[in-house]
C-alpha cells in the first residue's frame, strides 16, 4: 500500500482521459467497450497498447531524423549561384559569422531537443518494460518535461516559412525550402504523437505489483 | 488527502479524482485562490483555483478573436533592400511553401499557427457564452473534447520565436519592418495563454453535465 492512498486501478475505478471523471470499471467479460458516463469518450484503464505504439512511433522518428539532418533544409540562390544548407551547416555558418545566439537557438531546437526527446522516451519505455522501481517521481517529471519541450523544435520550420516568404528578390536572392524540412517536420509531429501515446501511470504500476 | 470510499457505489465519483500521471486517487477539496492541488505521490498538478473562470475565459477569447482578425488582415513583415520593398502577410509563407510543391509542410504551418488557434477560440465561445446563461449548447460536450485534443497542436508561441530568429538572420542583409499584424500576433499569444489559463476544465465538465 502506498502511504496515503490507493490508485484508481486498485479501487476498481477508471479515470476518463478527456474529462478525468472516475467511474466504476466494468467487468471485461461484459464484452462491450465502456464509455465515460459524462463526456462519452472510450474508457481505458491505461492508454491502449501504450508501449508498443510508443516504440513504433519512436523508431519511426529515429529513422526520419537521419534524412532530416543529412538532406538540405534550404536552397539559397543569390546572383546566379545556389547554395544548399543542412540544419548543421546552418548552425556552423551562424557560429562563424557572428550570430552565436542564432546558432545556439537552432542547435538546441533542431538537433538537441528532438534527439534528447527520442532518447528520453526510449529510456522511459525500457524502464517500464523492465518494471523498474527506481525514482518513479523523477521519471514522471522527466516525462512531463519531454512532453512540454517537444513543440519548440518546430521553430526551424517556422524560420524557413518566414524566410521563404520574405526573401524573394528574384535574381539577387531567393530562398527555397529543401526536402529536409518535410522530414524534420515529420520528426516533430511523430515525436508529439509518441509522447502522447505513452502512459506515465505505467511507471507507477511497477510499484504496486509486488503488493498484490 | 484522505478520502472515504463506499464499496457499494456503482456509478461514478464526483468528489474523487485520480492523478493523470500516476493514478493515485485524491479527494477533491477547494484550494485557495492562486494555488494548485498537487498529487501527493508524484507532484503533478491535479487542478488549480481559477476564480471567475467563465467570465475571464470569455473576455480573453473575445479579445483574442479581434487580435486574430488584425493579425490576418494587416501587413506582417516587410523587407527593404536597395530600394526594393518585399511585403508579406501572415499567410504568405504558407502560400509560398505550397507553390514550392511542399503542400504537407504548408498545411502543417497553416494548422499549427492559424487554424488550430482559431478553432480553439471559436469552440470556447460556442461553449462559454451559453454556459454563462446557464443553458449549455447542444454539442458542447463533443466540442470541448475536440478543444482538449487540439491543445498540443497550437504553436503560435513557437512561431513568434521563429519570427525573432528570422529577423536576426536577415537583419544583416536588409532592413526588416515589422507590420501591425506582427504586433497583434505577439499580443494574441499572451491573450490566448491568459484565456487558456483562466479556463477551468473541471468546472466546464461539471456545468455541462447538469442538464437544464
Amino acid at each position: 500500500m502506498n502511504p496515503g492512498g490507493m490508485t484508481a486501478k486498485q479501487l476498481g475505478l477508471v479515470s476518463c482521459h478527456d474529462c478525468h471523471l472516475l467511474s466504476r470499471r466494468q467487468h471485461p467479460e461484459s464484452g462491450q467497450t465502456p464509455f465515460c458516463p459524462r463526456c462519452g469518450s472510450a474508457l481505458h484503464l491505461r492508454k491502449p497498447n501504450s508501449i508498443m505504439r510508443t516504440w513504433a512511433l519512436i523508431i519511426a522518428a529515429f529513422i526520419v531524423y537521419i534524412p532530416a539532418n543529412v538532406l538540405p533544409m534550404t536552397f539559397t540562390s543569390s546572383l546566379g549561384s545556389t547554395q544548399s544548407d543542412t540544419i548543421m551547416s546552418g548552425v556552423i555558418y551562424f557560429l562563424l559569422h557572428g550570430s552565436p545566439e542564432i546558432a545556439i537557438v537552432i542547435f538546441v531546437a533542431s538537433i538537441f531537443i528532438p534527439l534528447l526527446k527520442l532518447i528520453v522516451m526510449s529510456y522511459l519505455l525500457v524502464s517500464v518494460q523492465r518494471k523498474s522501481k527506481w525514482r518513479p517521481r523523477d521519471r514522471t517529471q522527466l516525462y512531463q518535461i519531454t512532453h512540454a519541450i517537444g513543440r519548440w523544435s518546430m521553430v526551424d520550420i517556422y524560420v524557413v516559412t518566414i524566410l521563404v516568404a520574405l526573401v524573394k528578390l528574384g535574381f539577387f536572392a531567393d530562398i527555397e525550402a529543401g526536402p529536409a524540412a518535410v522530414f524534420f517536420a515529420s520528426v516533430v509531429v511523430i515525436s508529439i504523437f509518441a509522447a502522447d501515446s505513452f502512459d506515465p501511470r505505467l511507471i507507477w504500476d511497477a510499484l504496486e505489483e509486488k503488493h498484490e | 488527502m484522505l478520502y472515504e470510499f463506499d464499496t457499494s457505489f456503482s456509478g461514478y465519483a464526483m468528489n474523487l479524482i485520480a492523478c493523470h500521471e500516476c493514478d493515485l486517487v485524491h479527494k477533491i477539496t477547494p484550494v485557495p485562490k492562486g494555488s494548485a492541488a498537487r498529487c501527493v505521490r508524484c507532484g503533478a498538478v491535479l487542478f488549480r483555483a481559477r476564480p471567475d473562470s467563465v467570465d475571464r475565459t470569455l473576455a480573453f477569447t473575445l479579445a483574442g478573436l479581434v487580435l486574430f482578425v488584425v493579425a490576418c488582415s494587416f501587413p506582417f513583415l516587410a523587407m527593404k533592400n536597395a530600394g526594393i520593398v518585399q511585403e508579406t502577410a501572415l499567410l504568405t509563407g504558407v502560400y509560398n511553401l505550397y507553390e514550392q510543391k511542399l503542400p504537407g509542410l504548408a498545411t502543417l504551418v497553416l494548422l499549427t499557427c492559424v487554424l488550430v488557434p482559431l478553432a480553439q477560440m471559436l469552440i470556447l465561445l460556442y461553449i462559454m457564452i451559453p454556459l454563462k446563461q446557464n443553458r449549455p449548447s447542444r454539442y458542447a460536450i463533443p466540442a470541448f473534447r475536440i478543444f482538449l485534443h487540439l491543445q498540443p497542436w497550437g504553436m503560435m508561441e513557437v512561431f513568434l520565436l521563429g519570427i525573432l530568429v528570422a529577423l536576426v538572420k536577415l537583419g544583416k542583409m536588409a532592413t526588416i519592418v515589422p507590420g501591425l499584424a506582427v504586433i497583434a500576433f505577439g499580443i494574441l499569444i499572451f491573450v490566448l495563454a491568459a484565456a487558456f489559463s483562466a479556463l477551468d476544465p473541471h468546472l466546464v465538465w461539471e456545468r455541462l453535465e447538469r442538464k437544464p
